[in-house]
């Protein structure tokens, strides 16, 4: 896996894991597929997808990674941002 | 006004309670001290810990590193809380926390979260449409403050430090606290003196 320093571009991966079945996400739906930018490491914490399920589950990065919040909504204010904690698992470098 | 659990729903807490103690997963004990902790905690431990980054740079520059060891430092046990970020604002830049999953809150600092903190409309409206929500409130930003929505949505809680208010000069940190309220820390006010 991937470490990603801060300033790193990322892509969230465009995945919908609950449309295969039951499951526990910590990514929010309105950021799949979306590129951010590393704010900074924030340790590593145990996959919460597994935990909400008794599953042994793995210790992995989390990152505070910022988004240009009117392109996510596609209406907003120029230079809003939106700072959101995700896994590494979640991400994916972007050019 | 509250209303008298159900019969069946408390059977059924005592139940669950009772399958967690067997499995040793959590003891009643645990849960009596963790609601314990909860009522004990209050915006006024938050505001605090702002008043005294105001006042004290070491303890600002803590406050930054560390959110939950600066929260020991005001006395509070952190002990099998999440940790504790701080979301300083700046010149030109403001933090509003929102948790969109659910209801993600900072409740070793500020007790337990308003109703509206929790509602669906804050939780949606407040990622899409900050400066709306922001404008509902009577709150209005510094030109030219850009917006920093964040989403509470895994293992640590946040609290936003905001920037000191002018007109406060010489205040004490006592009397600088009584300028932070509930809302200031989560971002939906500002400081006024």
């Amino acid at each position: 896996m991937t470490n990603f320093a801060p300033g790193a571009r990322i892509r969230v991966r465009a995945d919908y894991p609950e449309t295969r079945g039951p499951c526990h996400i910590r990514t929010p739906h309105y950021l799949r597929g979306r590129e951010g930018v590393v704010e900074r490491p924030l340790g590593a914490f145990r996959n919460p997808e597994d935990l909400a399920f008794a599953r042994p589950a793995a210790t992995i990065p989390l990152y505070h990674v910022r988004f240009d919040q009117p392109s996510l909504w596609n209406e907003g204010e120029a230079g809003d941002t939106v700072l959101v904690e995700l896994y590494e698992h979640w991400l994916e470098p972007a050019g | 006004m509250a209303h008298a659990p159900a019969p069946e729903n408390v059977a059924l807490l005592a139940r669950f309670t009772a399958a967690l103690a067997a499995r040793g997963i959590v003891t009643e004990a645990q849960i009596a001290e963790q609601i314990e902790r909860t009522d004990r905690a209050d915006p006024r431990i938050g505001a605090a810990m702002v008043a005294r980054a105001w006042t004290d740079a070491d303890y600002h520059a803590l406050m930054l590193r560390d959110g939950s060891q600066a929260a020991e430092a005001m006395g509070v046990s952190m002990a099998g809380a999440p940790p504790l970020g701080v979301l300083a604002d700046a010149p030109g830049l403001h933090h509003l926390v929102v948790c969109t999953l659910c209801s993600c809150y900072p409740r070793a600092v500020l007790g337990y979260p308003p109703h509206w903190y929790k509602s669906a409309a804050y939780r949606a409206r407040a990622i899409r449409d900050p400066r709306g929500v922001l404008a509902e409130w009577g709150t209005s930003l510094p030109e030219a403050t850009q917006i920093r929505v964040v989403d509470s949505t895994a293992d640590y809680r946040w609290m936003v430090l905001p920037m000191r208010p002018a007109g406060t000069e010489g205040w004490d940190a006592d009397r600088l606290a009584g300028l932070v309220t509930r809302d200031v820390l989560v971002g939906t006010r500002l400081p006024l003196a």
